[in-house]
C-alpha cells in the first residue's frame, strides 16, 4: 500500500519551493567568494582580554576551517595590551597582522602616524570582500567613531561600550526607593540606600586614578558644555560645568561609596556589585555578563539597567567608548588579515556579543534579531536600555593623542578630591599643568 | 753572575709565554664581550642618546641636549617620586634588616623541628613577587578582605590599607617586610654559621654575658654579611616595581608613585621616551651612589 503525500509534507515542499531562488542566490554568493584564497598562509592576530576576545578565540577553528588560513591569536589584559601595540607599532616591525584598537584611547595616536591601512579600498575589493559583508550594516555613529580626522579608516568598528546604570533590585524594592532619573535623585537614593550594619553602600564608583575620569565624564555629559575640549581644541576642563561634574564625582565618592573608593577600578567596583555589597553603579554595558552569571555573581538575576541619569544641562548622553580591529601598514599579510577581519565581525559573530552580553555590536542587524535577543539569558530591559543608551551615546573622553596622560593628571586631581581637596582647585591645577602637553601635541599633529 | 743571568733570561721566557698565553687564548673572551657590548654597552650608549630628544612614539623627534635633565629637576613630581623611593627603600631595608638578624639568631640556636621551622619561614621568598601582590590585594580590600575581618575579631577597627594615600606607604612596605625578610635571615644565617666558637669559648672563660658576647663578638665578626645583606636589600628595595605596580599602580592619586612607576608611566603610558630615558638616567646615577656608598662601607668594615 502506497501513501500519498501528506499536506505537511506538500506545504514543507512549497516552503522549499519559495525560498530557493533565496537559497540559490546566498549560494552563488557565497560560490562566487574565493574564501580559500589564501588557504595555507598564516597569521598573527592581538586582542584585548575580554568577553569579546576570548569569543573569537573560542572561535578561531571556525575561521581557519573557512578560511584555510592558520591563525594565532593573542589575547593580552586591556592596559598591557594598549601598551604593547603601540611599542610594537613603533618599532616599525609588528609581530601582528590584526590589531584589537581602544578607539578612546589609541585612534588619534595610531591615525597620526599612520600605522594602520585605511581599509577603503580592502572593503570596496570585490575580490576581497564577500558579498555578505554588507558594510551598510554598521552602524552610522560607529563608523564615524572609527574614521580619523583626514576620512581615513584605518580600523573597522567592532563594538561599543555605554555607560549605564546598574542596580541591585531587591535592594532598591526593600527601601521602596524609585530608579533615580537625575544625578540628584540619584544621589539622594544612594543616602537611603546605605545600610552601614551589613557593610552596604547605596554606590560604588572608580575611584582610581586614569580610571575615574570616566566617571567623571559621565557627570560632564548631562551638562551643557558636554565635552572637554572646544572646538578650537583648547582644554575646558576648569569651567564651571566641569567643576559641577567634579563636585558631583566627590559627592558620590566621599559620602555614599564604600570605604576605599580612592584605590577602586572597575574591578573592584564590580566585585563589591557583585557580593550585593553596593545598590548601584555607574560603568559600562560590558559587565554585564559577570554580573548575571550565577557561578560568579550573588546578584545574578536581580541587576536592573536604566539610562545614566540627567545632569542638570539640556543635554542627556552616556559615555561612548569603542574598539575596532585595524592593520598595520607594516603587515605583509593584509589579505589575509582582512578575511580575519571578515570573519570576526560577521553577523553571526556580531550578534553572539549582542546575545552572550560580551557587548555591544558595531552592527545594527543584530538588535532587530528578535529570535534570537528572546532566547538570550538576558532580561529584556538590558536590551532596551542598551537601544535607548545607542540613541544618546556620546564619546566619553577627548579624542586627542596625549589621552592617557590627560586621565592621569586629571584623574589625580579627582582622587584628590575623595580625601577632601578642593574640586575648583585642584581641576584648576591639572588643567594647568596639561594644557601645554595638549598645545604641544596639538601643534606636532 | 751567570746565576742573575740565567734567572733573568728564564723570567723573559716567562713573561713571552704569558704573552703567547694572552694571544692565543683573547679570542675566549670576544663572546662575552659581544654579548656585554649588546646587553649592556649598547642600550646605555642608546639611553643617553635617546634622553637627547623631545621624542613620544609615533610622534616628530627633536633634539633638546640637556633639556629633559632641565625639566626633570624642575619637576615637582619627579621629586616627590624621589622623595617617596628613598622613604620607602628606608623601611624596606631597615625593617628586614632587624627581622632578618632576629630570625637568624633564633635560627641559629638548637631546638625541636628547627629544619621544618626553617622551610615554612623562607616560604614568602619562594612565591612570585606579582602572585603575592594579588593576593595581598585581596586581602587589603576594606570591606572584603580578610585583614579587616581579623582585625574586627580582635576589637580593633577597620584600616584603609592601601586605600589611603597616609597609610598605602607603610603598607607597601609591609608586604615587602613579609617577602624579604627570609632573604636577610638566610645570608645573616649563613654568617653566623661560619663564625669561628674559639672567641666564645674565651668569652665564656673571660666571664662575659650573653649580651657582651652578641656585642663585642657576634657583631663585629658578623658585620660583613650584614653589609652584604644591606646592599642587596638596598638596591632591591630601590628597583621595587611589580609589588607597587600591582597593588597600587602608585596611587591612591600619586601617594605610592615611586620613580619606578613614575619611569613607567613616562615611557610606556605617555610614551614619552626621551624624558623617560632622562629618568632612567638619573636614577641609575643614583643607584650607583648609593652602591658604592654601600660597598665603601663593607671595605671598611672588612679592614676593620
Amino acid at each position: 500500500m502506497t501513501r500519498g503525500i501528506s499536506r505537511r509534507q506538500a506545504l514543507a515542499a512549497g516552503s522549499a519551493l519559495l525560498a530557493a531562488p533565496a537559497i540559490v542566490e546566498q549560494a552563488n554568493a557565497q560560490s562566487a567568494f574565493d574564501w580559500k584564497r589564501f588557504r595555507g598562509e598564516r597569521i598573527e592576530v592581538t586582542v584585548q582580554l575580554s568577553p569579546r576576545g576570548q569569543l573569537l578565540q573560542r572561535g578561531n577553528q571556525e575561521f581557519e576551517e573557512l578560511t584555510g588560513i592558520r591563525c594565532g591569536i593573542e589575547v593580552v589584559p586591556e592596559q598591557q595590551h594598549r601598551q604593547k601595540i603601540i611599542v610594537e607599532y613603533a618599532s616599525g616591525r609588528p609581530s601582528f597582522d590584526v590589531a584589537e584598537l581602544s578607539l578612546h584611547v589609541n585612534k588619534r595616536q595610531v591615525g597620526k602616524a599612520r600605522w594602520n591601512t585605511d581599509i577603503r579600498p580592502l572593503i570596496q575589493d570585490a575580490n576581497l570582500t564577500s558579498p555578505d559583508f554588507d558594510f551598510a550594516d554598521f552602524g552610522a555613529g560607529m563608523v564615524q567613531y572609527a574614521t580619523q580626522s583626514d576620512g581615513r579608516m584605518d580600523s573597522l568598528p567592532a563594538f561599543a561600550d555605554y555607560f549605564v546604570l546598574y542596580y541591585n533590585k531587591d535592594l532598591l524594592a526593600a527601601r521602596n526607593v524609585p530608579v533615580p532619573t537625575t544625578w540628584d535623585e540619584m544621589y539622594e537614593a544612594a543616602k537611603r540606600l546605605a545600610d552601614p550594619g551589613r557593610q552596604i553602600t547605596g554606590h560604588v564608583g572608580r575611584g582610581l586614578k586614569n580610571a575615574n575620569m570616566v566617571l567623571w565624564s559621565s557627570y560632564l555629559l548631562g551638562t551643557n558644555q558636554r565635552d572637554m575640549i572646544d572646538g578650537n581644541r583648547q582644554l575646558i576642563t576648569d569651567t564651571p560645568d566641569a567643576i559641577w561634574a567634579g563636585e558631583m564625582y566627590k559627592k558620590f565618592l566621599r559620602d555614599v561609596s564604600p570605604p576605599g573608593s580612592i584605590g577602586f577600578n572597575w574591578n573592584e567596583c564590580q566585585t563589591t556589585f557583585m557580593q550585593g555589597r553596593a545598590a548601584m553603579w555607574v560603568d559600562g554595558i560590558g559587565f554585564a555578563a559577570p554580573l548575571e552569571d550565577r557561578a560568579r555573581s550573588r546578584v545574578a538575576g536581580k541587576v536592573g539597567y536604566a539610562l545614566v541619569p540627567k545632569g542638570p544641562g539640556a543635554n542627556h548622553h552616556c559615555a561612548l567608548f569603542g574598539a575596532g580591529y585595524g592593520i598595520p601598514e607594516a603587515s605583509r599579510k593584509k589579505g589575509p588579515a582582512w578575511y580575519w577581519i571578515q570573519w570576526a565581525l560577521n553577523k553571526q559573530n556580531q550578534l553572539r556579543f549582542l546575545t552572550t552580553g560580551a557587548g555591544v555590536p558595531a552592527r545594527s542587524s543584530p538588535f532587530s534579531n528578535e529570535e534570537a535577543i528572546a532566547s538570550s539569558t538576558f532580561p529584556r530591559e538590558f536590551f532596551q536600555t542598551l537601544s535607548a543608551s545607542a540613541r544618546i551615546a556620546r564619546a566619553g573622553l577627548p579624542e586627542i593623542v596625549p589621552v592617557t596622560q590627560f586621565r592621569d593628571v586629571l584623574g589625580t586631581a579627582l582622587t584628590n578630591t575623595i580625601s577632601g581637596a578642593d574640586v575648583a582647585t585642584e581641576l584648576r591645577r591639572a588643567t594647568a599643568e596639561f594644557r601645554p602637553v595638549l598645545e604641544q601635541s596639538e601643534r606636532e599633529s | 753572575m751567570a746565576s742573575d743571568i740565567a734567572l733573568s733570561q728564564a723570567a723573559a721566557a716567562e713573561t713571552k709565554r704569558r704573552r703567547n698565553y694572552a694571544r692565543h687564548y683573547a679570542w675566549f673572551v670576544v663572546p662575552a664581550a659581544v654579548v656585554v657590548m649588546a646587553v649592556i654597552i649598547f642600550p646605555w650608549v642608546f639611553t643617553l642618546y635617546v634622553s637627547a630628544f623631545n621624542w613620544h612614539l609615533g610622534g616628530e623627534r627633536e633634539w633638546v641636549g640637556f633639556g629633559n635633565y632641565v625639566q626633570l629637576f624642575t619637576d615637582s613630581r619627579f621629586g616627590w617620586a624621589v622623595a617617596r623611593t628613598l622613604f620607602y627603600t628606608g623601611l624596606a631595608v631597615v625593617l628586614p634588616m632587624i627581622f632578618g638578624l632576629a630570625a637568624a639568631l633564633a635560627f641559629h640556636r638548637k631546638f625541636p623541628l628547627r629544619g621544618l621551622a626553617r622551610t615554612v619561614f623562607i616560604l614568602p621568598m619562594m612565591a612570585t613577587p606579582v602572585a603575592v601582590a594579588l593576593v595581598w590585594t585581596m586581602m587589603f580590600h576594606p570591606q572584603l578582605g580578610v585583614l579587616n575581618w581579623l582585625l574586627s575579631q580582635v576589637g580593633l577597627p577597620p584600616s584603609l590599607w592601601v586605600y589611603s594615600a597616609e597609610t598605602v606607604i607603610p603598607t607597601l612596605v609591609l608586604v615587602e617586610v613579609w617577602h624579604w625578610t627570609p632573604l636577610v635571615m638566610l645570608l645573616i644565617l649563613g654568617g653566623l654559621a661560619s663564625l669561628p666558637t674559639d672567641p666564645y669559648e674565651a668569652a665564656k672563660i673571660d666571664g662575659a654575658n650573653a649580651w657582651q658576647a652578641f656585642r663585642h663578638i657576634t657583631m663585629p665578626l658578623l658585620a660583613p654579611f650584614v653589609v652584604v645583606a644591606l646592599i642587596i636589600r638596598t638596591i632591591d628595595a630601590l628597583k621595587a616595581f611589580d609589588t607597587i605596580y600591582v597593588i597600587t599602580q602608585g596611587g591612591p592619586g600619586q601617594a605610592s608613585e615611586t620613580i619606578n612607576i613614575f619611569l613607567y608611566l613616562q615611557a610606556f603610558a605617555f610614551y614619552n621616551v626621551g624624558y623617560a630615558s632622562a629618568v632612567v638616567v638619573v636614577f641609575f646615577a643614583i643607584i650607583m651612589l648609593l652602591a658604592a656608598l654601600l660597598l665603601w662601607t663593607r671595605q671598611r668594615v672588612k679592614a676593620t
